[in-house]
């Protein structure tokens, strides 16, 4: 990278100084990366949701272009980029095109400072949580300015909704949060999971019940920040005929689609990271994996991180094709008058209850996990039930 | 220092995907509150009474099928009623047991797209999707009945097309005893998912008076709290020998008359029509399935105004005659077009996904609408 | 009430040469009253309390050449069960009835569409537009003598036969 950039300082940019070649190197590497990352994540989520949704509405869903149909979202890439680009004839036409980039980058550069294992992340940042939630609601300028620059009152809706919608739900979003990082003491990613455990007992989820609670605002802040069912209300196709992205097509209208379903994976990531202990695993396994080599543990925490993301994916997914939208009065009343209240009283009840206990209560934890487990078997033995009580054909085989 | 605000005027529709077909509202609105929305028709009127006045009387059978597309074998049956009645005409037994199965299937389906449709337009994409594939197995039956699966132009004057083809009623049967659980299932998924109460439940409450004075009718009536049925109150066919229930809103999750009314009688109503189909498959007798029909029909001079109890609700036919082989003037006044006409009156204050919810509980069909 | 019955009444409130019933045609019996008076009887119809009609099931336009139109009433009981159909015929030449928007809201839409298709002008209407055919649209489609423009804005109104098309 160094010779990169000391060549191209060289060769072309030699009035430039050499520090700032090596910066646009680093950043310009790093970007590429982090696309390459990026873009096929997007694009499998987006297939894994199809594939989900149809099999929830009886259906098949993609299974055409690839094996069981994974490059599908390849395929509707290259449609999309050989779309015609339309500009509305009322559009402001700077906003219209800058929007989506925007929201883009909002989603993209959350990524930065996502801990994938113990030493897979691009930057450990000591405001790592702080900066997540700062670029990640750019995106709602973005979609302020798109719903704005489109020249349709349709779209304005749709971008007025999503700007109230996201300033307001940050709120419970940063008091839950900020729950854990009372109990850690830091902002860094790393830092926060290094404070839990393997075990889901030294989660931070089971500290304590005000942490339980936090868990739950934070996961329904960030669906509604990720303009998830059943707080889709900007891109409400029924209301709004999709809302803010109404006017857009082409390229432009997959950068929309792929900040959704980065910003989908972006949603289980900050809660495995925040409250489901990150990529730990038990000592045992990761003295048996660097056994086999030296950088397997990072494959396997890795995979850890992953399982548990995919997994609250799998639920905010169902959560989508399953309930219906709810009103803007609602959504409102819901935000204010409920997860505000009760964020602030976690928070309270997280400082009284490091300040009684500060050594954590181990009962308690026991107690929670437990609970958690009689509660998840509960949820099959109802799924069971439900499936019994309807007489339908189970179709287990996931390829179809 | 108060901001000072403009009211907007947003354009819903035509093409829009909640106004189920071609129907444009003018919605005035402050920010998600609107002040008004005026319904505007007429984008499909295709002058149906005009061509009543043209073809002879078997020939309108078809255009029938297309005033209301949802719902046609009850729009079919309807037009020949009428007809039959100026014309003194017997109908064979077994034609209006063939008829009544017919107009049964279609308001189950009929009904499973609406509420469908009002599970959509909420904002839930899977419950809808689960009604349509019921209905494409309804369709399948209607197709072995009578060959089509939309417009099916079934009835004739003076009895029905075709008789069952054989094994219809095991297929129709086996189809039931399916569908009864899984209309189980889509409750437990929609009717006390307690979003979708919130979102219809006391949203577009029509009171009992105003529901009579706009002349609404069908089960936006009954979900106001009016008992009344033409197929029990004023019986014809052969409604006099069925046992059902009349499903009449009670209010139960909010006002009486909301949308959640709407929603709760429709399917109530699919299940009392499943009960009137199993009647109907073993009370049917044998005989003909057409009376003896002159080559061409010539009613007497006069006039008849015909209602039958559609999916839609009360479909009113108004046929004059002067003798000849056309009609006069032949008028369908269909629940839609009444139904339309109290969304001004509603609509006010209302937000506009309220708007959205209350268009797909009043279960507004565009081209009954414009005819 | 049966027919008969509700005639009785009504000529008992009006007088009998107001109210014309024909007896010779096949179907349903109606009644013809005069325009002036529609208001007054359907309020009355609507009032009283043997009558009870809360219903205005169907409102017909109908043209009766060579000179005539026709505005239809079916009205309904919901509680008493009974129907009555009162018919008021007007002059094609000045075509003016009195709107009973005021006594039954739903006449509201069905009074617009008579006056779109059959050209009746309701008095007293609140919003007497066109309702299925657009705002420039001209003449009165359900009339006999309606003849059909040859274009409408430019559009021309008529195709070729795709089967004969030297016929035109």
């Amino acid at each position: 990278m160094e010779q990169f950039a000391i060549y191209l300082h060289e060769n072309f940019f030699y009035q430039a100084p050499l520090w700032m070649i090596k910066a646009a190197v680093q950043v310009g590497f790093a970007s590429i990366v982090l696309l390459l990352f990026v873009s096929p994540f997007a694009g499998i989520l987006s297939f894994i949701e199809r594939r989900i949704a149809g099999r929830m509405q009886d259906r098949i869903g993609p299974n055409r272009v690839g094996p069981q149909g994974i490059l599908q979202f390849l395929a509707d890439g290259v449609k999309s980029l050989l779309k015609e680009d339309l500009i509305p004839k009322d559009a402001d036409k700077p906003l219209f095109i800058l929007a989506p980039y925007l929201v883009f980058l909002g989603m993209f550069t959350t990524f930065v400072a996502l801990p994938f294992s113990s030493k897979l992340i691009v930057a450990d940042l000591n405001v790592g949580i702080l900066y997540i939630f700062a670029t990640s609601s750019l995106t709602v300028v973005g979609l302020v300015m798109a719903g704005w620059g489109s020249g349709s009152k349709w779209s304005m809706l749709g971008g007025m909704r999503s700007a109230a919608q996201v300033i307001s739900y940050e709120i419970p979003a940063g008091l839950a949060a900020l729950t854990v990082l009372l109990l850690t003491g830091s902002l860094s990613m790393q830092a926060i999971i290094k404070a839990q455990g393997a075990h889901p007992w030294q989660w931070f989820i089971f500290d304590n019940p005000f942490t339980l609670i936090s868990f739950f605002i934070l996961f329904i802040a960030l669906i509604a920040e990720g303009n998830r069912t059943p707080f889709d209300l900007p891109e409400a196709e029924s209301e709004l005929v999709s809302g803010y992205n109404t006017e857009y097509s082409g390229m432009r209208f997959v950068f929309f689609f792929f900040a959704e379903w980065a910003n989908l994976y972006i949603i289980g990531a900050i809660m495995t990271t925040l409250f489901l202990g990150g990529w730990q695993i038990p000592q045992s396994l990761y003295n048996a994996s660097a056994a086999v080599a030296n950088w397997f543990p990072q494959v396997v925490q890795l995979l850890f991180f992953q399982i548990k993301a995919l997994v609250l994916i799998f639920i905010v997914v169902q959560l989508r094709w399953t309930l219906p939208r709810i009103r803007m009065d609602q959504l409102m009343s819901l935000c204010w008058k409920y997860l505000v209240p009760i964020g602030f009283f976690c928070v309270m009840g997280v400082a009284v209850w490091m300040l009684l206990f500060p050594q954590g209560v181990p009962w308690m934890r026991t107690f929670l996990t437990i609970l958690a487990g009689i509660t998840l078997v509960y949820y099959f033995y109802r799924v069971y039930y439900q499936i019994k009580a309807s007489n339908a054909e189970i179709q287990l085989n996931p390829f179809v | 220092m108060a901001i000072q605000t403009q009211e907007m005027m947003l354009n819903m529709g035509p093409q829009h995907p909640s106004t189920h077909g071609v129907i444009r509202f003018v919605v005035k609105t402050d920010g998600e509150v609107m002040s008004e929305a005026i319904p505007d028709v007429g984008y499909l009127h295709r002058s149906i009474e005009k061509i009543g006045e043209i073809c002879d009387f078997n020939g309108f059978m078809p255009y029938t099928d297309r005033a209301d597309y949802l719902s046609a074998m009850n729009a079919n049956q309807g037009y020949a009623m009428v007809v039959e009645k100026l014309m003194k005409i017997e109908v064979p037994r077994r034609a209006e047991y063939l008829r009544i199965i017919a107009s049964e299937f279609n308001r189950i389906i009929s009904h499973l797209l609406a509420v469908g449709a009002l599970a959509m337009d909420v904002g839930a994409a899977t419950p809808f999707l689960h009604a349509l594939k019921e209905r494409e197995k309804v369709n399948d039956l209607m197709e072995a009945l009578c060959g089509q699966r939309l417009t099916y132009n079934y009835v004739r004057i003076g009895g029905v097309s075709y008789d069952m083809p054989p094994g219809f009623t095991e297929q129709s049967l086996s189809f039931l005893d399916k569908f009864e659980p899984i209309m189980q299932e889509f409750e437990r998924l929609v009717s006390d998912n307690k979003i979708f109460v919130e979102r219809v439940a006391n949203v577009g409450a029509i009171s009992r008076e105003d529901a009579i004075a706009y002349n609404l009718v069908g089960p936006n009536l009954r979900a106001s709290g009016v008992d009344w049925d033409l197929r029990r109150d004023m019986p014809y066919s052969i409604y006099p020998e069925l046992d059902f229930k009349v499903c009449v809103g009670r209010g139960e999750k909010g006002t009486l008359g909301d949308c959640y009314d709407r929603y709760i009688v429709r399917i109530r109503e699919i299940l009392e029509s499943v009960k009137i189909l199993r009647q109907c498959f073993i009370q049917i007798p044998e005989g003909p399935t057409l009376a003896d029909m002159p080559k061409s029909l010539k009613p007497p001079i006069g006039e008849a105004y015909v209602r039958t109890e559609s999916s839609r609700g009360d479909i009113g036919y108004y046929l004059i005659s002067d003798g000849s082989t056309h009609a006069f003037r032949l008028r369908i006044r269909t629940g839609s077009f009444t139904g339309m006409s109290i969304i001004q009156k509603i609509s006010q204050g209302m937000m506009i996904a309220d708007l959205v919810a209350l268009i797909a509980s009043l279960d507004v069909v565009a081209p009954e609408i414009d005819r | 009430m049966s027919f008969e019955e509700l005639i009785q009444t009504l000529q008992g409130k009006f007088g009998a040469e107001s109210l014309v019933t024909t007896t010779d045609r096949a179907g349903d019996p109606f009644v013809m009253v005069p325009a002036a008076k529609i208001v007054e009887i359907l309020t009355f119809c609507r009032d009283d309390a043997s009558l009870a009609f809360d219903c205005l099931s169907n409102l017909t336009g109908v043209d009766a050449p060579p000179d005539d139109a026709e505005v239809v009433y079916h009205l309904f009981s919901y509680s008493k069960k009974h129907s009555l159909t009162c018919k008021v015929r007007v002059p094609k030449s000045n075509p003016h009835v009195s709107s009973v928007e005021k006594i039954y809201p739903t006449a509201n839409w069905q009074e617009r569409e008579a006056f779109d298709l059959i050209g009746i002008i309701f008095d007293g209407h609140s919003d007497l537009r066109r309702i299925m055919l657009p705002e420039d649209w001209i003449g009165h489609p359900l009339r006999k003598d309606y003849k059909e423009a040859a274009d409408y804005h430019g559009i021309s109104t008529s195709r070729p036969s795709l089967l004969y098309p030297e016929k035109g």
